[in-house]
């Protein structure tokens, strides 16, 4: 096991940060941990690091007990997400900051040191900036040179703090397909914090979706994103239309939508809703049961799946996304009245 | 990033045109300021070395080594050399404790570090003598034990330390806070200890800001009048330093070497401030590369 946590809670003043988080990475997995602001990622992250003590629980790294142990004495690599490189150090100074401040017994020799920037600098493709200074590189390569410095100390994890956050959109794609190729090349224990979900269902092995300090769903990323645990997983990984009703009696009764519901047998009705992504919504122009009536307010035809948005009666928003394919044979004209049938509708009672 | 702010189209002699007042009005202002400038500084600096220097070459090395003057620049610049040192570290202790934690008391720490600048000279003079005079809160205490502060050279260090110490740190803690906290944090986790940190990271992002503090600290500690006035005693030779034998000179009708003993602290003044521009333009070079342009996102 390469990272385990185990029952950590961490307070800020009266705010709870972290409740009771368990959960490990596998030696050589990419785990990403995902949430919105205030989710607790980040604490999370810097626990791990030992930037943060844990006021309950424990941190293993490689199966050893590292909660008490000092941030220097851990070995891991942390990219910060301002890459926090030192300023007045050149690239080359930079990456080989880990080496350089290890007490003399262990410290490798100066050519070695050279040797090994070098071959660091290269992997992450700026071997030819060593002797820039920080403010005098883009976004994408200061980030670059914060990973080959975290990488120089040779860590046993490595943990990167929205390691594309402060990036332009284009040159993030890049730095995330690349992050992924490398991460196949050395396979190193790795976590990465982001707030984008698309970020951590392309780039991770596993997500692990955070909310109010809390873990809410740890998996796949085919099963957090196919097969939500909660109404927060739902929501938060990507669009969905939200049908509010409640459920009785085996039924979930959600405005005009009427589905079975047999987790709910009792006859008192409980409050819940019903979830589905707007690629589970079919159109037709005929109501044969199931769905309900809405008005074609907008379409947009840019991309490869053709984003529609209606309105139902009630005045609610409801967005489809279909192929091109059933777009072309439907033909929806702007103001049309058509019946919406969700293919697939996920159930959560409220709390 | 520093676009200018202009209008499209529009050149920048015309910009110029519309941005800046009619010729009058600017050759009235810029006059006033020179007239300002004439009088109340560079008329001063050129009466204290032409009066210092009214009697002739001779006169005014006579008067500058003077044994009793000599001994008044020897302890001045011993009160600078031991208030320098200790407010520079002082200042460092007070910069990194407000600039990198946040904790209850900050700004009552942050408002008593400016305590020196607030309060009189001369009160914080008296405030000494209460406590090591003779009458004073130690005094007795201090007497019996043979330690002498008051109307010694202690007591002179002591005032100059304190009327000096929030230069350093009143300069060093926006450079801190601007720095942030992640390079540190980055050395910990690359394993490097808290003084490898503070000496291979801190410190060279700090060191403009710190000199500039020392310099300000340094020409305060020289200069200074009331406080050590109150706690000198002005024995002459012993515990004079050279603006209280200005003054002694200059009571006595001294004129000349009133003036010549001036025309040092000038010249120190003088170096001082040059020191103090070159450090500030570098300064200003320093801390404008902080940040370039790193957009922060928030988590």
């Amino acid at each position: 096991m390469g990272i385990e946590v185990r029952g950590v809670t961490k307070r800020f003043g009266g705010f709870t940060s972290l409740a009771d988080v368990s959960f490990s990475v596998a030696a050589g997995e990419l785990v990403a941990l995902l949430g919105p602001s205030g989710s607790g990622k980040t604490t999370l992250l810097r626990i791990i690091a030992g930037l943060e003590r844990p006021d309950a629980g424990t941190v293993m790294l490689e199966e050893e007990d590292a909660t008490t142990r000092d941030a220097r004495d851990r070995h891991v690599g942390f990219v910060f997400q301002h890459y926090a490189l030192f300023r007045h150090m050149t690239v080359f100074e930079n990456v080989a900051f880990g080496m350089r401040v290890r007490p003399r017994a262990t410290r490798p020799s100066d050519d070695e040191i050279r040797r090994k920037v070098g071959d660091l600098l290269k992997l992450v493709q700026l071997d030819y900036l060593g002797d820039r200074y920080p403010r005098q590189l883009s976004g994408g390569q200061r980030q670059r040179v914060a990973l080959a410095r975290a990488l120089a100390v040779e860590p046993r994890v490595l943990l990167l703090d929205e390691p594309f956050g402060a990036l332009d959109a284009k040159v993030r794609q890049e730095l995330r397909r690349w992050l992924r190729r490398l991460h196949e090349e050395i396979h190193l224990t790795s976590v990465f914090v982001t707030h984008d979900q698309e970020e951590a269902l392309e780039l991770a092995d596993r997500v692990v979706v955070m909310n109010e300090g809390r873990i809410e769903q740890d998996g796949s990323p085919e099963e957090v994103f196919e097969h939500p645990k909660t109404s927060f997983v739902m929501n938060f990984l990507g669009n969905v239309n939200i049908f509010h009703g409640r459920v009785e009696g085996g039924k979930a009764l959600l405005g005009p939508l009427a589905l079975d519901y047999p987790e709910h047998t009792q006859a008192t009705p409980q409050p819940a809703a019903g979830y589905a992504r707007p690629h589970e919504l079919d159109l037709t122009r005929s109501d044969d049961g199931g769905g309900l009536w809405a008005r074609l307010d907008a379409i947009n035809a840019t991309a490869a799946a053709i984003k529609l948005e209606l309105t139902d009666e009630d005045g609610k928003l409801i967005r489809v996304e279909m192929g091109r394919d059933s777009y072309a044979a439907l033909a929806p004209q702007r103001g049309e009245r058509l019946y919406v049938k969700p293919r697939r509708l996920r159930v959560f009672l409220k709390s | 990033m520093s676009a200018p702010l202009r209008p499209a189209g529009i050149s920048p002699t015309a910009s110029r045109r519309l941005l800046t007042e009619p010729a009058p009005l600017r050759w009235t202002l810029i006059g006033l300021v020179l007239a300002f400038l004439a009088v109340f500084l560079i008329l001063p600096l050129v009466l204290v070395f032409s009066e210092a220097l009214s009697k002739g070459w001779a006169a005014y090395r006579d008067a500058v080594s003077h044994p009793d003057a000599l001994a008044a620049l020897q302890l001045t610049l011993l009160a600078a050399a031991v208030a320098v040192p200790l407010n520079l570290i002082f200042g460092i202790a007070a910069g990194w404790t407000v600039a990198k934690f946040r904790f209850p008391g900050r700004s009552l720490l942050i408002t008593l570090i400016d305590l020196p600048f607030a309060v009189s000279p001369v009160v914080s003079g008296l405030v000494f003598v209460l406590l090591f005079g003779r009458q004073g809160l130690l005094g007795p205490w201090m007497e019996a034990h043979n330690l002498h502060v008051i109307f010694a050279v202690p007591g002179i260090v002591l005032a100059t330390l304190f009327v000096s110490f929030p230069f350093v740190a009143r300069e060093i803690i926006p450079v801190m806070e601007a720095g942030g906290t992640e390079e540190e944090e980055a050395a910990r986790v690359l394993g490097a200890g808290g003084l490898q940190t503070f000496f291979r990271v801190t410190l060279p992002n700090i060191k403009w800001g710190l000199l500039y503090g020392v310099i300000l600290c340094s020409a305060r500690a020289m200069g200074e009048f009331g406080a050590v006035s109150v706690v000198s005693g002005k024995i002459r030779g012993r515990t004079n330093t050279l603006p209280l034998h200005v003054e002694i000179l200059y009571n006595e009708y001294n004129f000349q070497a009133a003036f010549a003993v001036a025309s040092l602290l000038t010249l120190l003044a003088l170096v001082t401030l040059a020191a103090k521009t070159i450090v500030e333009r570098r300064l200003y070079i320093t801390t404008t590369a902080v940040k370039p342009d790193t957009i922060a996102e928030t988590d």
